[in-house]
């Protein structure tokens, strides 16, 4: 039932003191006529409500959760009490610089581990999100060129696996789009890239370890290629985890980064956000840095970078995000960024291993952070789709892994169990995924018809786009 | 140091050697060594719980705690009812991902198709998304999404919050839409300017109601005005004002947006807040972001999915006319439970309350010589001009533990009241200002 169904005229909270002043007339060409319909509720129904929408959401507390490229760790509870204490929630962002020294001092510093976690010298953490980054980074590229009025640049160059926000975030700085192909190993196929370099690129972006989960053994070789046609390489950082404390994306050659905060840095999704998007660069693009860069040790305040791209938004980013991402690398520490590393690369090499005598996975070689596994075959075979395994793993108590993406595998299920969860949550997450693979065989059907112990079944999205419904409507 | 890798080193040993590896060396072995770091990171060793606890803290401590705050500019502290906390706090809301697998995430989608509903209630408006990053990329979505084949340029209100103009700026630089500013006169857009320049060339013209300066703009007027030219209207609003203040629908805009952060998001040094988005129905298609409709499953059940999903970057990739994808969920539901809390009484007894202070405020200022600078109308936000150094004036209230107005200039303050500055509040600022000389 929607919480407007449950709204009853003249119920509510008691929130406000009764005004101790003169009360302001508004101007009759202002007052507004339309009437309002917010929701007249108890505070007992309300919390009553959420805690019932609660039960019908899963998060990771609830268990395994792993969504490829999606990261999905575990959300220390510690970085939720540091995020809420009130010498960070209560600041204004204009306070005088003196009153806030607390907060110049988390952006500095979080911008001073990330940027040696991934080889960078400057970073900006306004950017809110992954695509926001993304946007941010590929404005940097387009003000260098710019400086050097070097007009011709007007492509970037994506491999056909990224993600869809990587040409999105090209096309809203104005880019036109450069596809090239992965190879029949997923990685990038050197001879088409050599194809489309030329002094018209204005650079490239990149994953690596990429979207099938491979580290791209060429790196060098590639943004060297990039490099030397004047292009600048672009790195997203959506597969972080896989390689920091291992690797620097810096020493890979690239230029330009996006992190993703709430993935590798363990701050929790909300469902969908807050995140942050932070941006690094190498020197020579710190000028053009969005926003203001924190300076100066004991007496900190802002500037303005000299040719900064401007403001990417409303004042500093995600603030509250950058205080548990921060107080998450405090805990690792150098020894802990490694280690988290590596145990991402061991769950999902563990999970592959015991699975692909059955399933097939689309790239049979070391992954790193995830692995992809292409149902084709089973598909084909019993019309079992990885839709319907997906579905099947819900009512397995599991959520699914990332479906159908990339794009250039087919019935795709991307996995990335993490390294937060135990041999215990994998041994068993292998035994129902086997056991759905037997099912497939025996019993598809029955796949078919997952989930059947959600609150609902499959919805129709066919009806949901033609006929939308975006809102509830008062008789 | 402190970690969150459940497994033991014993047990690591012994998956690597199940899966024929000696060390992570090996697992790693695959990965260039001309790449590898040769060196440990230079950070700091990691830190035992309570180690961090008190790093943190101390770090929270250097930062100076106003109880009495008269600042606005773009943040706004109202109150937050308990019950926002402790919605959001759930781990089912607090650690989910984007709700793609839509049966097992009914309840984050309901929450934003309720919230979708809310914020149409608040604008009058058709169709709401499921929000965007902050208020600036709000304005500066709207405007690309009114982009036309033939109608390139924005006209933009100078007198909207910096950051804002500043974010618009940044992303017309982006796409390559042209933008002229209209320049302020008397605390208001100067419509004569704006007649002058609306052309068949304009795709929009945006506003910001109340304006930065707290005044209330000619609403309707701009709107009719753009819609003679055939350009649409875009209204950046204050969303407690519409408790009170007629919605962007009622002044005849076609997209609203608007920074959701007064709707139960604490200051938190500028983020994370959240934008809100919503516009009339026959361009919703043009609407950017995540948006969540209500269908049905085989059995006629009713569920809620994300949808019109052929707009975005995962389907239209470099034809999506926004890169935009997940941003600020947890916002949303927090927005959502305030305005629950709140209900439509409460919205509007907000709305009285800010503006009532307000007013107070302006009148006792204006009898120690903080005149107001302007002589338009406005709802919780006012200029004050006078011969005492802003500077000075801020500073005897900040030694006195309030956070006063925003300095403009020298001699101009924006001053803001919400709910929560009570009368002896306000009373003991103008006192402490009357003695600055």
């Amino acid at each position: 039932m929607l919480i407007f169904e449950k709204s009853r005229a003249g119920r509510g909270c008691t929130l406000f003191p009764p005004c101790d002043v003169e009360p302001a007339a508004v101007p009759e060409k202002d007052k507004r006529e339309l009437e309002l319909h917010l929701p007249e509720l108890s505070e007992t129904e309300i919390s009553r409500h959420y805690t019932e929408l609660a039960k019908k959401a899963r998060g990771v507390n609830d268990g395994f959760y792993p969504l490829g490229s999606c990261t999905m760790k575990y959300n220390p509870k510690i970085d939720e009490d540091m995020a809420a204490l009130p010498g960070f929630t209560e600041i204004h962002p204009l306070q005088p610089i003196s009153t806030v020294q607390g907060c110049l001092e988390v952006i500095q510093t979080a911008e001073k581990y990330l940027c040696e976690i991934t080889g960078m010298d400057s970073m900006t953490l306004q950017p809110a999100a992954g695509a926001h980054g993304e946007f941010t980074g590929i404005m940097l590229i387009k003000a260098y060129h710019e400086s050097r009025n070097d007009s011709k640049r007007k492509k970037i160059i994506i491999p056909d696996s990224a993600h869809g926000t990587n040409p999105a975030s090209a096309t809203m700085a104005d880019f036109s789009v450069v596809s090239v192909p992965s190879g029949p190993d997923g990685c990038v196929d050197l001879e088409k890239l050599k194809e489309v370099l030329g002094d018209d690129i204005a650079g490239l972006m990149l994953t690596n370890p990429n979207t099938v989960g491979l580290f791209d053994k060429n790196i060098l070789e590639i943004t060297k290629l990039v490099h030397d046609c004047g292009g600048l390489n672009y790195y997203d950082g959506a597969n972080l985890n896989a390689v920091m404390g291992v690797v620097k994306p810096g020493d890979m050659g690239f230029d330009v980064i996006h992190l993703n905060l709430h993935k590798t840095f363990s701050t929790p999704h909300g469902g969908g956000g807050p995140g942050s998007g932070a941006v690094g660069c190498k020197a020579f693009l710190a000028d053009f840095l969005p926003s203001l860069m924190v300076v100066g040790e004991k007496e900190k305040h802002f500037e303005k970078p000299k040719k900064s791209i401007g403001e990417m938004k409303n004042f500093y980013g995600n603030f509250l995000v950058v205080v548990r991402a921060l107080a998450y690398i405090k805990t690792l520490g150098k020894e802990g960024v490694p280690e988290a590393c590596h145990n991402a690369v061991l769950n999902a090499n563990y999970m592959m291993d015991k699975l692909k005598d059955i399933y097939t996975m689309a790239y049979d070689e070391v992954c790193m952070h995830e692995f992809v596994m292409s149902l084709e075959d089973l598909k084909h075979k019993t019309g079992v789709s990885a839709m319907d395994i997906a579905k099947a793993l819900l009512d397995n108590g599991m959520h699914p892994p990332t479906m159908y993406f990339p794009l250039i595998v087919h019935e795709a299920l991307m996995i990335e169990p993490t390294e937060t969860e135990s041999k215990d949550t994998l041994d068993d997450a292998i035994r129902v995924y086997r056991m759905l693979y037997e099912e497939a065989q025996k019993n598809p059907e029955k796949l078919h018809e997952a989930p059947v112990t959600m609150p609902v079944g499959r919805l129709d999205e066919v009806k949901a786009a033609r006929e939308p419904v975006l809102r509830y409507e008062w008789k | 140091m402190g970690k969150y890798v459940p497994n033991t080193e014993a047990e690591q040993k012994a998956m690597l050697s199940e899966i024929g590896f000696s060390s992570f060396d090996e697992l790693f072995a695959h990965v260039p060594e001309e790449v590898k770091l040769k060196k440990e990171l230079d950070i700091p060793s990691g830190l035992s719980e309570l180690e961090v606890r008190r790093d943190m803290t101390k770090l929270a401590e250097k930062n100076k705690i106003f109880p009495l705050i008269f600042r606005g500019a773009g943040a706004y502290r109202h109150f937050i009812p308990s019950i926002v906390k402790s919605v959001i706090s759930k781990e089912n809301f607090l650690t989910s991902y984007t709700p793609y697998q839509a049966e097992t995430s009914q309840g984050v989608l309901q929450s934003i198709f309720e919230y979708q509903t809310m914020i149409c209630d608040l604008t009058g408006m058709d169709v709401s998304n499921a929000s965007v990053y902050d208020g600036a990329t709000a304005a500066a979505e709207a405007v690309a999404m009114c982009r036309e084949r033939k109608r390139k340029k924005a006209l933009v209100s100078s007198l909207m919050q910096p950051d804002t103009l500043e974010t618009v700026k940044t992303y017309c630089h982006g796409n390559g839409m042209e933008l002229e500013f209209i320049p302020e006169k008397d605390g208001l857009t100067d419509i004569d300017y704006l007649k002058a320049h609306l052309d068949p060339s304009i795709a929009c013209v945006l506003i910001q109601h109340p304006n930065f300066y707290g005044n209330l703009e000619p609403a309707r007027q701009i709107a009719d005005l753009s819609h003679e030219a055939g350009a649409k209207y875009i209204m950046s609003v204050n969303p407690i004002s519409l408790g009170i203040l007629k919605s962007p629908k009622e002044y005849g805009a076609d997209v609203a947006v608007g920074d959701g952060q007064p709707l139960g998001l604490s200051l938190a040094f500028g983020g994370p807040y959240l934008g809100f988005m919503a516009c009339l129905d026959k361009i919703k298609r043009n609407l950017p972001g995540r948006i969540v409709g209500q269908t049905n499953d085989k059995e006629g059940r009713i569920g809620y999915v994300l949808t019109l999903q052929a707009r975005e970057q995962h389907i239209r990739r470099e034809k999506a006319s926004s890169n935009i994808c997940s941003n600020q969920a947890l916002c949303a539901l927090a927005v959502a439970v305030y305005l629950s809390a709140v209900g439509k009484q409460g919205l509007r007894q907000a709305a009285e309350l800010s503006t009532a202070k307000a007013h107070y405020m302006a009148k006792e200022l204006e009898k120690i010589g903080f005149r107001p600078a302007y002589k338009a109308d406005f709802f919780h936000e006012f200029v004050t001009v006078s011969e005492t150094p802003s500077e000075k004036a801020l500073a005897a209230l900040e030694k006195q533990g309030i956070l006063g107005g925003y300095p403009l200039d020298e001699k101009r303050i924006l001053w803001c009241c919400t709910e929560v500055n009570d009368k002896r509040g306000i009373d003991e600022a103008v006192q402490i200002l009357k003695e600055v000389k």
